[in-house]
């Protein structure tokens, strides 16, 4: 039992993330927890694609002078898998953007209705 | 040049929105050309792409010349092909009809929106060209992102609907890259086709089913099909009328693309008809949409929001054409896909027209529109016919293959689902006739005095896109046995 | 059976479309140039019919297919000889209706004329599609193209009655299209095919429950716009639009075509053998029986004369429908020819009703005492068409009555002669006073005692259509063998091929 938790910690630890970041996005009524939700939620998720890439005594997966030598077989089991480092690079990028915007949303909501709280909004919006 | 359309129908309005912003700063009054120049090039390319595809058969595109399934490819099948002339085209329209309600609606942010109109664009039609999921997922989010931004400069309201959107938006994208996630650690690979081949040997593993579950979740927000389609009456409802002109025939059917990609190309038939029940599933949340959607227009007041109901239950019916996952079924989903976009592009067009002359959405405020705006109307009563079904609109022919296809798997609630929901939105929209057209009697009783009311129809460059769009679905009606034979046998998966 | 090609039906079908676009292009201020195109527009579609009789006399087919729908059915449009028929009668009533409308509107200074004639273009191109389609879905599209272009002439007057009739109008007649829809399909599931043979194509193609249940459904769908019971009640809320449009429309078009769908369902989808079969044929005509017994007595109780035509109307229909159930050769040849004669003289009572009208204001039958002096022409031609509509020779409603009789002798069948009859006498029961009163009693309030007719374009024309009956009745084949083209689409339904 303890085995099955102890050996997939990094699972466990990015579905607790998730979690704490969806209830935020969706239980708490201020509009700027909402968007910390969002962050930490996409954050829980780029963590899981990153440790998946881990590989036990994996190193950087940088092969030193490549265009010098001729390349021998690389052992794919010692460099760490770039991969989904590079796909999250990407995703990390969506994540700022989607923060930027929906900040700008906020600021715009915030002009309009003078407060951040979801509930006093919608009663102003009767 | 020719052979790299695929490419081109993207990376052009991505160039472009860059122009944009460029060109826009230095002089105000060339955003517009330029924005239809590049989504008229855009659209070129993607009816080369169209030709290609007919005359040749699939298209594999390898960016950067790296082979996959290391390399990015962009796979372009009869499937595809299809919807991204439907996008590019209905692209082209809303851009020639926006000129006149964006200088209303927006005037000082002009630059801003033909810029982030374009990123839009090239996140659509890069979410149907792209033959690999990671991709997917980042042209998914340009263009919900594009979206937001969008919906969020429309009129009081629309902030917070759009941030909603984003909210909503947000988890759906999300979820689909933990699908990626999880298809990726599972089987190592981003290419569809290779993910094709991969995956039949791991059906059976929780991973790959949960992967699944992720992705139809998350598409199923994209898409708005019911209960997930929370997000989108508000979101169209308050965002300028261009933009929901773009998004309400795009967005939704670009996300039930992407799911009959996922169901279909990545995924066997068998496994998403026998392995998981998911079509089963998907054809009752479907019959759901199609009568929450109707039932939900009647009770509105606003045209805007009624069309945006409307759209929910359009969505029913393709999602109901995949759920009966046989040949007729997707037939007519994948028609509808054609139908819809140009049956909810004359109406929004339409209703932005009447904003725009009006400033009034109203249902009861529409009196004595059919003189003043003879042809948007006529346009909106054409469309409407097409809604409920009634021959020779193309939604009639949509519906024939839906209910033949429900037919053939005996499902008769979902016939009678289908029959009823016409007659419902018969209902809503000859509520809407009646209140434009019919006049009460007393302003008449001298008989054959005509009120004197001036025809103040929208100005040309908002109706030529409602008449284009009003003649496409008059002609696709008759031409549907054309366009399936040849593109859309070829689009549904050969093993129906 | 030859078949030729031709692009005829096309352009008669057509030729209303574009009239129908260059009058609504030409609007109010030309209103002569707007009558000018819809009488050149409905002369040229008489035309166009009539140029393809020979060919149909000489048992020849004229087909044309627009594009393939889908696999096995194409938008087409085949003219045999009961489409000719159809088609040849909705045309020729037509340019008597076009003239009559426009004495109409002008005399009673109507709104929204524009509207009102481009419907009414529509409304016949709709009309000549279906009479000239050829297979079920190019009926149902242009069945469904009737429905939407004639709720706006049921609605014209916008009070709030003429909005409720059309509201009534579309719920029953959408209801009925989306339950043919589901048949229609429901039929190509079974045979992959939906074009009409005279005889059926039905024949073998499913379990016999299945077929009941389609045939049931087509009935009723199709017997909506026939007016059979109980899915009447649209009618006699219709008769609130103004009186041109219930003469070509419910004496013509749309019920007519309702009646045409119905016997193309019964002749040409069914067919004698298969109904034989399935002994639908008899529950068919005691249903159609049982509605011409009880329109019949609603008639009598009628006070408003466009409301008893109505049922009058709804009890001619039926009798077509009844004869056509009975399959047998004269039976048809009735039907069918009465589907002509009680056009024709169906549009003469109801053309004196909409004269009475403007002339006089008047609606109602009792008021109508001593009005034949008054309009000696206008009455007169009440009196021919109703003693037709009697059966009473030589006026043409007699000889489809003589060959309905025939036909239930045919049949075996005399409890439906009994119908026949009992019909018959009350129709003498309800037109005969009113003929009467017009003429031999003395009117209730000062009527003008001299010749003093409404205009002159509606009554030419109310004159004309009660010639026309009473030549025919003695003439069967005068008009471009009319007879003639019944008879033979009888015999090729019965023959079989």
């Amino acid at each position: 039992m303890f085995d099955f938790i102890l050996s997939k910690y990094n699972y466990w630890i990015y579905i607790i993330l998730m979690m704490i970041g969806f209830y935020a996005m969706i239980g708490k009524k201020n509009l700027v927890k909402k968007i910390i939700g969002i962050n930490i939620f996409q954050t829980a998720i780029i963590l899981f694609f990153v440790s998946t890439a881990a590989k036990r005594g994996g190193t950087l997966p940088i092969v030193e002078h490549a265009h010098s030598q001729a390349i021998h077989h690389i052992h794919a089991a010692s460099y760490v898998n770039p991969l989904p480092h590079v796909l999250m690079l990407t995703a990390i990028v969506v994540m700022v953007s989607t923060l930027g915007v929906a900040l700008a949303i906020v600021i715009a909501i915030y002009r309009r209705y003078n407060t951040l709280e979801e509930d006093e909004i919608l009663e102003q919006r009767k | 040049m020719t052979l790299q359309s695929p490419v081109l129908v993207v990376v052009i309005p991505l160039i472009f929105a860059f122009l944009t912003l460029l060109f826009g700063w230095w002089r105000r009054g060339l955003c517009y050309p330029i924005t239809l120049v590049a989504v008229s090039l855009s659209f070129l390319a993607s009816l080369h792409t169209l030709h290609t595809v007919i005359t040749t058969g699939t298209i594999h595109y390898w960016l950067g010349n790296w082979e996959p399934p290391w390399g990015i490819e962009y796979v372009v099948d009869h499937l595809n092909a299809f919807v991204l002339v439907i996008v590019s085209f209905v692209s082209l329209v809303v851009a020639i009809s926006s000129k006149r309600s964006v200088e209303q609606e927006l005037p000082e942010k002009i630059v801003y929106f033909y810029c982030v109109f374009l990123l839009q664009v090239a996140g659509l039609l890069g979410i149907v060209v792209t033959g690999d999921m990671f991709n997917l997922y980042v042209f998914l989010e340009i263009a919900s992102l594009a979206g937001y931004a969008l919906i969020a400069i429309g009129e009081d309201g629309a902030p917070f609907a759009s941030f909603n959107y984003l909210i909503f938006g947000t988890i759906g994208a999300c979820f689909y890259l933990l699908g990626v996630g999880y298809l990726y650690v599972s089987t190592g690979s981003l290419n569809m086709a290779d993910l094709f081949q991969i995956l039949p040997d791991l059906y059976q593993s929780k991973v790959v089913l949960v992967a699944f579950a992720f992705f139809m979740v998350g598409v199923g927000l994209k898409m708005a099909l019911f209960p997930l389609h929370v997000w989108l009456p508000d979101a169209y409802t308050y965002a300028p009328s261009a933009v929901s002109a773009l998004l309400a025939p795009l967005m939704t059917k670009v996300g039930a693309y992407v799911m009959i990609r996922i169901m279909f190309t990545v995924f066997k038939p068998q496994f998403c008809i026998e392995l998981i029940p998911v079509t089963t599933i998907l054809g009752w949340m479907a019959a759901g949409a199609i009568l929450f959607g109707a039932v939900m227009a009647l009770a509105q007041t606003d045209l805007k929001r009624m069309l945006a109901y409307i759209l929910v239950s359009e969505v029913g019916y393709i999602a109901l054409g995949v759920g009966l996952a046989n040949r007729a079924g997707l037939t007519g989903a994948i028609l509808h896909i054609l139908n819809d976009s140009f049956m909810m592009l004359a109406l929004f067009l339409v209703v932005g027209a009447i904003m725009y002359r009006s400033g009034k959405r109203e249902i009861s405020e529409l009196r004595y529109l059919h003189r003043r705006m003879p042809f948007t109307m006529a346009a909106f009563v054409i469309a409407a016919l097409s809604v409920i079904g009634i021959p020779p609109t193309c939604g009639f022919f949509s519906k024939w293959y839906l209910i033949l296809g429900a037919i053939d798997a005996s499902q008769w609630v979902f016939v009678a689902v289908l029959l009823v929901s016409s007659l419902l939105n018969v209902i809503l929209f000859f509520r809407v006739i009646e209140h434009a057209y019919l006049e009460p009697d007393e302003e008449h009783a001298g008989g054959g005095s005509e009120l004197a009311i001036t025809i103040e129809e929208a100005p040309l460059s908002m109706l030529v896109p409602i008449l284009i769009a009003t003649a496409g679905i008059m002609v696709f009606g008759v031409l549907s046995g054309k366009i399936i034979s040849t593109i859309i046998q070829f689009a549904v998966p050969a093993s129906f | 059976m030859e078949t030729i090609e031709s692009i005829r039906p096309l352009l008669a079908v057509v030729v209303t479309l574009i009239g129908a676009l260059l009058i609504i292009f030409t609007g109010e201020r030309h209103r002569n140039l707007r009558e000018f195109w819809t009488i050149l527009v409905s002369v040229l579609k008489f035309v166009i019919v009539i140029s393809m009789v020979p060919f149909v006399l000489k048992g020849r087919i004229l087909e044309y297919t627009i594009i393939s729908l889908m696999q096995g059915v194409s938008l087409q449009f085949r003219v045999d000889q009961f489409g000719l028929f159809f088609g040849v009668l909705a045309s020729a009533l037509w340019i008597a209706t076009s003239v009559y409308s426009i004495g109409y509107v002008r005399g009673l200074n109507e709104h929204a004329q524009t509207r009102y004639f481009f419907n009414f273009a529509l409304c016949l191109s709709a009309t000549m599609g279906i009479a000239f389609a050829g297979n079920l879905l190019t009926l149902f599209i242009f069945y469904e193209i009737l429905t939407v272009s004639t709720y706006p002439l049921v609605a014209h007057k916008e009070t709030e009655d003429a909005i409720m009739g059309g509201r009534k109008y579309l719920a029953y007649t959408l209801i009925a299209g989306v339950v043919i829809l589901f048949a229609i399909i429901f039929i190509y599931t079974l045979t992959g095919t939906l074009e009409f043979k005279p005889g059926g194509f039905l024949l073998g193609r499913g379990q016999s429950a299945t077929l009941i249940f389609l045939f049931v459904l087509l009935i009723l769908g199709f017997g909506v716009k026939a007016a059979l019971m109980p899915m009447q009640e649209w009618l006699p809320t219709a008769m609130v639009a103004p009186t041109p449009v219930s003469a070509l429309l419910h004496a013509v078009a749309v019920v007519k075509a309702g009646v045409f769908g119905c016997l193309r369902i019964i002749l040409y989808v069914f067919g004698p053998e298969l109904l034989h079969n399935l002994d639908l044929w008899l529950i068919l005509a005691y249903f159609a029986a049982f509605t011409v017994i009880v329109s019949g007595m609603y008639a009598l109780a009628q006070d408003n004369l466009k409301r008893r035509l109505a049922f009058s109307t709804i009890n001619n229909l039926a009798i077509i429908v009844m004869g056509a159930a009975l399959l047998t050769p004269s039976a048809i040849t009735g039907s069918i020819f009465h589907m002509g004669s009680h056009g024709f003289m169906k549009i003469t009572l109801f053309f004196v009703a909409g004269a009475i009208y403007v002339k006089t204001h008047k609606e109602n039958i009792s008021e109508l005492d001593g009005l034949g002096r008054q309009m000696p022409l206008t009455m007169g031609a009440f009196a021919i068409g109703a003693m037709g509509v009697a059966g009473t020779p030589p006026i043409c409603g007699f000889i489809s009555k003589w060959y309905l009789a025939m036909g239930c002798l045919e049949a075996k069948q005399v409890i439906f002669l009994l119908v026949l009859l009992i019909s018959a006498l009350m129709d003498v029961a309800y037109f005969f006073p009113i003929i009467y009163n017009s003429f031999f009693k003395t009117p209730k309030e000062a009527i003008n005692p001299y010749f003093d007719e409404a205009p002159a374009m509606m009554v030419v024309p109310l004159v004309i259509t009660a010639v026309i009956s009473l030549i025919l009745g003695i003439f069967p084949n005068a008009f471009f063998h009319f007879f003639s083209i019944a008879s033979m689409a009888a015999a090729k339904i019965l023959g079989g091929m």
